[in-house]
């Protein structure tokens, strides 16, 4: 009988058929009618016998800002790239909204449903330039032959230009992405999700490398984003975290350890031990 | 160029090119038609077609820095598109022999009669009509680079695997090829052509023609792929050779856009090998070899890879040095390619083209 459950479950209709499927388009009324954007049930992975995952659930609301900390190997940057599509998990359901299992799609229609992602080491296109790096971010419909006859209207120049604005590189507008700095870059990285105008934002340690003033700066932006879009950031950087979370999520060997503000979740005595008892 | 203003305005490489290729389509039929044969100006028929076959191989390189150059597929088997084109023109031209042939079998080439075969098999249907085999010229290659790239990019083979897998794939045809019973030739080829429309191949007016159709197709490829690679699609493209994953995560389904490059490529150096086939006169599976698909990589990267011009400057050198030396010092030709290849990627990583950029930047400061 196990065979046959695993031939099932191997050749679950909505994947087998996906092919078929009516081509989805980015669906401005997501459905949040619960509350949460985004549900992860039961999600384990495992590379080798490591659990990188282990039994995670962990639910974002809808316009909420969420901090997501722990210690090296904790499976952050793992579950990042289950929601992104980029790793399949052994086990478990992910949903966006009521009704899209991102398990069904893969990175460019995950990216489309209204998912950004913002890497832990800042990965701009290096040879192109900074307007071209956020024209190529921008929201539009990226199919083949539509992009090849893509011209830039007077609409998006403006929020190209506005953007450059936020982020600080009008100035570079038209120098090349691998000639800013590294704080720049992350900017830029920033600038580029915020062409996508995703739902919701991962964003993997937005200020590692970055000056005080930077990281201040950036902590702002991230405040002000949240409420309109849902934003999830992964950060070493305690201070920073101080700065903007409202809920923080402890994960510790692939699971939550803790969740609650930030008060609750520096006294939790599993907390501490984890973080000092090492 | 007026016909395509905005296209070249930021392409000086592409000008000085463009103005090259147009003087010598102007002086060519000059002086090999209307210099007489003894004055010391005249220009051989011989030489015309060297030039055409220099040209084809130009519109070969183009297509290849298009993938490498500016999507990063290194393929090590272009030459089997360029192939299959020159196979689908040498049909078109057998048929044309008609009863003119050795054995003088009204529809059977003259190797199917050796073979004792008794009828023309089907996939040589049609390819007695010009229009069909021009057709054929395109779409042979196209489809097989779609199949094969849908399979190879769907699996998302890159870097060195594509490169062994493309390898694998032209020495298999030829291989193929080199086989009687497949019907096209085996390891003679095709060859004896007689016309093409109608106008005697051997003829200095044809051959002109000819070099001037090669001229046209390069020029008008040239354009396209400028188009291409000017348009957002080229800087997505380019965002897939420096940052695959980013670019799939900004929602493009890169290997659509990695496969319609690909088949693109393909169709570029399909017409190249039928411009190639009436020139020399034959075409055997030995354009298949592995070999030839190396060397073409080879041009591309002494030109320069990523301008486009540059692929166009490196076949031409490349090519006329091999004419030169293949002729002056013919043991040392193959040792001069490999030390050139070794040179350039060690000293002149963006090319001749590069180089002269690099003095240019240099002499302005």
């Amino acid at each position: 009988m196990k065979t046959l459950e695993k031939m099932r479950a191997a050749m679950r209709r909505e994947r087998s058929l996906r092919r078929m499927a009516p081509d989805i388009v980015y669906d401005p009324d997501l459905d949040t009618s619960h509350g949460p954007i985004l549900y992860l049930e039961n999600i384990t992975v495992s590379f080798d016998g490591f659990k990188a995952l282990n039994d995670l659930n962990l639910y974002i609301d809808d316009g909420e800002l969420r901090c997501i900390i722990g210690p090296n190997g904790a499976g952050k940057t793992t579950m990042m790239d289950v929601i992104t599509g980029k790793t399949r998990p052994d086990a478990g359901t992910v949903f966006f909204g009521q009704t899209i299992d991102l398990l069904r799609l893969n990175e460019p229609e995950i990216a489309a449903e209204g998912i950004g992602r913002k890497f832990q080491k800042p990965t701009v296109f290096e040879q192109q330039t900074v307007h071209e790096n956020l024209e190529l971010a921008m929201h539009a419909d990226k199919r083949v032959w539509p992009t090849l006859r893509a011209r830039l209207t007077g609409e998006q120049r403006d929020r190209i230009g506005e953007v450059l604005d936020i982020i600080g590189l009008t100035a570079q507008c038209q120098s090349r992405a691998g000639l800013l700095s590294h704080g720049q870059k992350q900017w830029l990285e920033i600038g580029m999700l915020l062409m996508q105008n995703p739902r919701l934002l991962l964003v993997d340690e937005p200020v590692a490398g970055m000056t005080g003033h930077e990281t201040e700066r950036t902590a702002e932006l991230l405040n002000s984003l949240a409420g309109q879009h849902s934003v999830v950031v992964v950060e070493h950087d305690m201070e920073f975290v101080r700065s903007i979370a409202r809920t923080v999520t402890v994960l510790h060997e692939g699971s939550v350890l803790a969740e609650g503000d930030m008060n609750e979740v520096q006294n939790d005595p599993k907390v501490i031990e984890v973080y000092l008892g090492e | 160029m007026r016909l395509f203003p905005s296209l070249l305005d930021n392409d000086r490489g592409g000008r000085i090119f463009m103005g090259l290729l147009g003087v010598v389509c102007v002086l060519v039929p000059i002086f090999n038609l209307a210099v007489p044969e003894t004055s010391p100006f005249h220009m051989s028929t011989y030489t015309v077609t060297l030039l055409g076959k220099y040209l084809t191989f130009a519109l070969l390189a183009l297509s290849v820095d298009l993938i490498w150059g500016y999507c990063g597929i290194l393929s090590l088997g272009h030459g089997a598109f360029f192939a299959l084109g020159g196979y689908a023109m040498g049909m078109h031209l057998m048929r044309q022999i008609g009863e003119r042939g050795v054995y003088g079998h009204p529809v059977l080439p003259d190797f199917m009669v050796f073979l004792n075969w008794e009828k023309l098999p089907w996939y040589w249907y049609g390819f007695d009509q010009f229009w069909f085999a021009m057709l054929m010229v395109m779409l042979v290659p196209g489809l097989l680079a779609l199949v094969f790239g849908w399979l190879a990019f769907r699996s998302r083979v890159t870097g060195v695997y594509l490169s062994i897998i493309t390898q694998a794939l032209t020495f298999a045809l030829m291989l193929a090829f080199f086989r009687n019973e497949m019907g096209f030739g085996g390891n003679n080829g095709l060859t004896d052509f007689k016309d093409i429309l109608g106008f005697n191949l051997q003829s200095d007016g044809t051959r002109i023609g000819i070099f001037l159709a090669s001229a046209i197709a390069l020029t008008l490829a040239y354009l396209a792929c400028r188009y291409i690679v000017d348009s957002k699609m080229g800087r997505v493209v380019k965002a897939v050779r420096d940052a695959e994953d980013r670019t799939r995560f900004l929602g493009y389904r890169v290997e659509q856009y990695k496969l319609w490059l690909f088949v693109f490529s393909a169709v570029l150096a399909g017409i190249a090998g039928a411009l190639y086939v009436p020139q020399v006169g034959i075409i055997n599976p030995g354009e298949f070899s592995p070999i030839n698909s190396i060397e073409l990589v080879i041009w591309v990267a002494v030109g320069g890879r990523g301008t486009l011009y540059g692929a166009i400057a490196g076949a031409l050198l490349v090519n006329y040095g091999k004419t030169y030396f293949t002729a002056a010092m013919p043991e040392v030709w193959l040792f001069a390619l490999g030390l050139l290849f070794v040179l350039v990627t060690r000293f002149l990583p963006a090319g001749i083209v590069g180089l002269l950029r690099r003095r240019g930047a240099e002499a302005a400061t």
